[in-house]
C-alpha cells in the first residue's frame, strides 16, 4: 500500500506569537518550529498502518520553505519512508488553494492508496488544504477522523459530531483528515532520528501560484478587562442579568 | 568563520523528542515516585524505547551512534524534569555501559551490551567504599587469583543501579597486588548479579533522587572467571579515571537542566503570584533573581556544551573542560534551586510544589563523581597551581 501524508511545519504551541512589522504577518525569529499536531496524528496514522499490514510505503510532503525540511525529518524519525518538499520562498504568501494546488502538482506523479492529512494546521486555522485537495484530485474526502479501519480496499471511519459519532465508510483512495485522539502519536526514537538524519529529502521548487485570497491584517487579541463586582448574594442577580443582557450583550 | 553556536540538527530532535517525552510522561508521575521512593520499571522500559540507554554506542552494538553533545541536551531535558530519570539515564550510560564499550573485549560487549543498551537491565559502577570516598586510593576491595578465578571480598557504597531485578551486574574495582613502583594495583571485574558470594542491597531514606536505585553491593569470596576481567590486569585506575572525566559531563547537564527547570518554574511562579497588587515578579528583588539564573544558565550552557563538543572531537582539553562544567553546572543549578524557592516564599517548602524536590535533588550534583572541593583541587592541578 502507499500512503502520502500531507505535513506542514507551525510554530510551537506555547512560542509568544509576536507580529512582524508588515502587519500581517507573525514575526518568525525566535520561533521553535515543529512538526503540526494534527498531522502528527495523520504521520501516526500511517505508519500504524504500515506496521499492521507491512508492505507499505509512507510518504509525507510539505509545502513552505526550507525550514520545513525539519518538520519532514521528524515525520521520518517518527518512521516515514520518503519526504518531499515543495520549496516556496522565506516570506511567500500562499492562500490554501495555492498549498493545494502545489501538493496536487506532487501528488499527481506518485501513486497512491490513501491521502492522510491534519484536521487543520494550528497557525492559520483555515481547515482547508486536506478538502482542497480531495477535490482538486476529484477524490472523495472524510474529516475529522477519530478512528480509522482499512479492510477490503475500503475504509471505515469514525466521526465525533455534536452529542455522538458518525461512522462513514469510502472506497480508496479518499482524503482523510485527522483529529485529535485517532492514535497517540509516538515520539521520535533516537534510532529514528539518526535514520532521518541520512535519509535524503526530495526538494523542489515550487512553481509561483497567485494566492486568490489577501491577508489585510493580523492584530493581537484584545487585552481582558478587568471584571466588574456588582453586588453580592441573591440582590445583586436582577442587576447582573440586566448589564449581562444590556452591557455585555451576552444572554 | 567556523565559530557556530547552532545546535546541530541530530540534537536538535533529540531535545524536542526527549523534551515532550519529559514533559507527557515523566513529569505527571514525579512527585508520586519521589513520594514513595519508587523506582519506575515502567518509565526505564519507554526511556529505552525512546533510545535513551547506549547513546553513543554504535548500532552494531545495539546503540544510536550519537554524538556525546545529544547525549548531554538529551540528560539536560530529562533533568529539567526530574532528577531521577535523569540519574537512572546519566549513571546507565556513563557509568554503566561506557568502561564495557570503551575497555570491555568482543566478548563481553557482544554479551552485555545489547541488553543494557535496550534499558531492559542496567549496569552499576562500583568504586565507592566506605572507607574509599573521595579518595578513591583507599579501596580496600581485594580480588586474588585461584587457578583460572578470581575471588573478591570487599563492600561498596552508593551504587547507581547497581540492585534490584533490573539491574543485570555490576563492574567493580578492586585491588589485585601492587605494582612495580610499591602502590596498590587496581583491576576491574564483571560481576553478574546471582553470582554467589554477591549481594546488592537497595539503599533507602534518601533526600533525593529518590526514585532512582542507589546500592549497597557486599562480596565475599565471590567468585568470577578470568574471562570477566575488564581489559587488562591493573587498568583499573586508569579505567576508573577515563569513566570519570567522562561521566562528569552527565553531571554537569544535570546541573544544568535542575538549573534550567529551576529557573522555569520560579519565572512562572513569580508571574502569577501576587503581593502589594502586582506580580512578586515586578519586584527588583525577583527580577534580578531571575536575571542572574537567567545569565548563569547561559554561561553554563556553553561551558559544557564546549566541553562536550571537544569530547566529540576526540580532543583531550575536554578533561578539563569537564572537571570545570561539572563543578559549575552543579553549583549554578544550586544558586538556581535557592533563588527559585525563595521565590517560591512558604509554598517552596511544600511537597505540592515541583521546586521543593528540585531543591532536594540539586544537593548530590555537588557531591557525586567528584565533589566541588575534590573537582578544584582537580582544576588547580590541571592549571598548574601546585607546580614549581
Ligand atoms: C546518590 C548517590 C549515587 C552515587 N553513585 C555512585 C556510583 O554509581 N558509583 C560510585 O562509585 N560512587 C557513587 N556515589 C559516591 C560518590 O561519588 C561519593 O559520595 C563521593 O565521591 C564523595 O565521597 P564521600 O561521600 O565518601 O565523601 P568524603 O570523601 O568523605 O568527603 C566528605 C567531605 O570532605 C571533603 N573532602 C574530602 N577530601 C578532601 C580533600 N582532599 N580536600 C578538600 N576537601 C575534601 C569532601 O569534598 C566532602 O565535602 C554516589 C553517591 C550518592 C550519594
Amino acid at each position: 500500500m502507499k500512503i502520502l501524508v500531507c505535513v506542514k511545519q507551525v510554530p510551537d504551541t506555547e512560542t509568544r506569537i509576536k507580529i512582524g512589522s508588515d502587519k500581517k504577518s507573525i514575526d518568525a525569529t525566535d520561533i521553535n518550529w515543529i512538526l503540526n499536531p494534527y498531522d502528527e496524528y495523520a504521520v501516526e496514522e500511517a505508519i500504524q498502518i504500515k506496521e499492521k499490514q507491512g508492505d507499505t510505503i509512507v510518504t509525507v510532503i510539505s509545502v513552505g520553505p526550507e525550514r520545513s525540511v525539519s518538520a519532514l525529518r521528524t515525520a521520518v524519525a517518527m518512521g516515514a519512508d520518503e519526504a518531499i518538499l515543495v520549496k516556496t520562498d522565506d516570506d511567500a504568501y500562499l492562500d490554501s488553494l495555492a498549498v493545494a494546488k502545489a501538493l496536487v502538482s506532487v501528488i499527481k506523479e506518485l501513486e497512491f492508496d490513501l491521502i492522510l492529512c491534519g484536521k487543520q494546521a494550528v497557525d492559520d486555522d483555515n481547515l482547508q488544504v486536506g478538502p482542497m485537495v480531495a477535490e482538486l484530485l476529484e477524490l472523495p474526502c472524510v474529516t475529522f477522523i477519530a478512528d480509522l479501519k482499512l479492510e477490503n480496499g475500503k475504509a471505515t471511519a469514525k466521526r465525533e459530531i455534536e452529542g455522538g459519532t458518525m461512522v462513514i465508510e469510502t472506497s480508496l483512495p479518499a482524503v482523510l483528515t485527522a483529529e485529535k485522539g485517532l492514535n497517540e502519536p509516538r515520539y521520535p526514537a533516537l534510532r529514528g532520528i539518526m535514520m532521518a538524519k541520512r535519509k535524503p529529502i526530495d526538494e523542489r521548487q515550487l512553481q509561483y501560484i497567485e494566492p486568490k485570497i489577501d491577508v489585510v491584517s493580523v492584530e493581537y487579541p484584545p487585552t481582558r478587562k478587568g471584571g466588574k463586582i456588582v453586588g453580592e448574594g441573591a440582590e445583586a442577580v436582577p442587576e447582573l442579568v440586566k448589564l449581562l443582557k444590556e452591557e455585555a450583550k451576552v444572554i | 568563520m567556523s565559530l557556530n553556536f547552532d545546535l546541530p540538527e541530530e540534537a536538535v530532535m533529540i531535545r524536542d523528542s526527549v523534551r515532550d517525552f519529559a514533559e507527557n510522561v515523566i513529569r505527571p508521575k514525579a512527585k508520586e515516585l519521589d513520594d514513595q521512593e519508587k523506582f519506575s520499571p515502567e518509565i526505564t522500559k519507554q526511556m529505552g524505547e525512546l533510545g535513551l540507554f547506549g547513546f553513543c554506542i554504535p548500532e552494531e552494538l545495539g546503540g544510536n551512534g550519537c554524538k556525546y553533545l545529544s547525549y548531554m541536551v538529551a540528560v539536560e531535558e530529562l533533568a529539567r524534569v526530574d532528577g531521577s530519570q535523569a540519574a537512572t539515564v546519566a549513571a546507565h550510560n556513563s557509568l554503566g555501559i561506557g568502561p564495557i564499550y570503551f575497555f570491555g573485549n568482543d566478548e563481553q560487549k557482544q554479551k552485555y551490551l545489547p541488553q543494557l543498551c535496550t534499558g531492559e537491565k542496567l549496569w552499576g559502577f562500583g568504586l565507592t567504599e566506605s572507607e574509599a570516598g573521595s579518595d578513591a586510593g583507599g579501596t580496600k576491595t581485594k580480588a586474588e587469583k585461584q587457578n583460572n578465578d578470581w575471588i573478591i571480598n570487599g563492600s561498596k557504597i552508593f551504587i547507581t543501579n547497581a540492585s534490584s531485578d533490573a539491574c543485570l551486574g555490576v563492574t567493580v574495582q578492586a585491588i589485585t597486588g601492587s605494582r612495580a613502583d610499591g602502590k596498590k594495583e587496581y583491576t576491574c571485574f564483571l560481576v553478574e548479579q546471582g553470582t554467589p558470594g554477591f549481594e546488592a542491597k537497595t539503599m533507602h531514606e534518601k533526600m533525593m533522587w529518590r526514585a532512582s536505585i542507589t546500592s549497597e553491593l557486599f562480596f565475599e569470596n565471590c567468585r568470577v572467571p578470568d574471562a570477566n576481567l575488564l581489559g587488562k590486569k591493573g587498568e583499573g585506575f586508569h579505567q576508573m579515571l577515563d569513566t570519570l572525566d567522562r561521566g562528569r559531563l552527565s553531571i554537569a547537564a544535570m546541573g544544568l537542566g535542575c538549573a534550567q527547570g529551576a529557573y522555569e518554574l520560579a519565572l512562572k511562579y513569580a508571574k502569577e503570584r501576587k503581593q502589594f497588587g502586582k506580580p512578586i515578579s515586578t519586584f527588583q528583588a525577583n527580577a534580578f533573581k531571575l536575571a542572574d539564573m537567567a545569565t548563569e544558565i547561559e554561561a553554563a550552557r556553553y561551558l559544557l556544551y564546549r566541553a562536550a563538543w571537544l569530547c566529540d572531537q576526540g580532543r583531550n582539553e575536554y578533561k578539563k573542560l569537564s572537571s570545570m562544567a561539572k563543578l559549575y553546572c552543579s553549583e549554578v543549578a544550586h544558586r538556581c534551586v535557592d533563588h527559585a524557592v525563595q521565590i517560591h516564599g512558604g509554598y517552596g517548602l511544600m511537597k505540592e510544589y515541583d521546586i521543593e524536590r528540585f531543591y532536594r535533588d540539586q544537593r548530590l550534583l555537588e557531591i557525586g563523581e567528584g565533589t566541588s572541593e575534590i573537582l578544584r583541587l582537580v582544576i588547580s592541578r590541571q592549571i598548574g597551581c601546585y607546580e614549581k
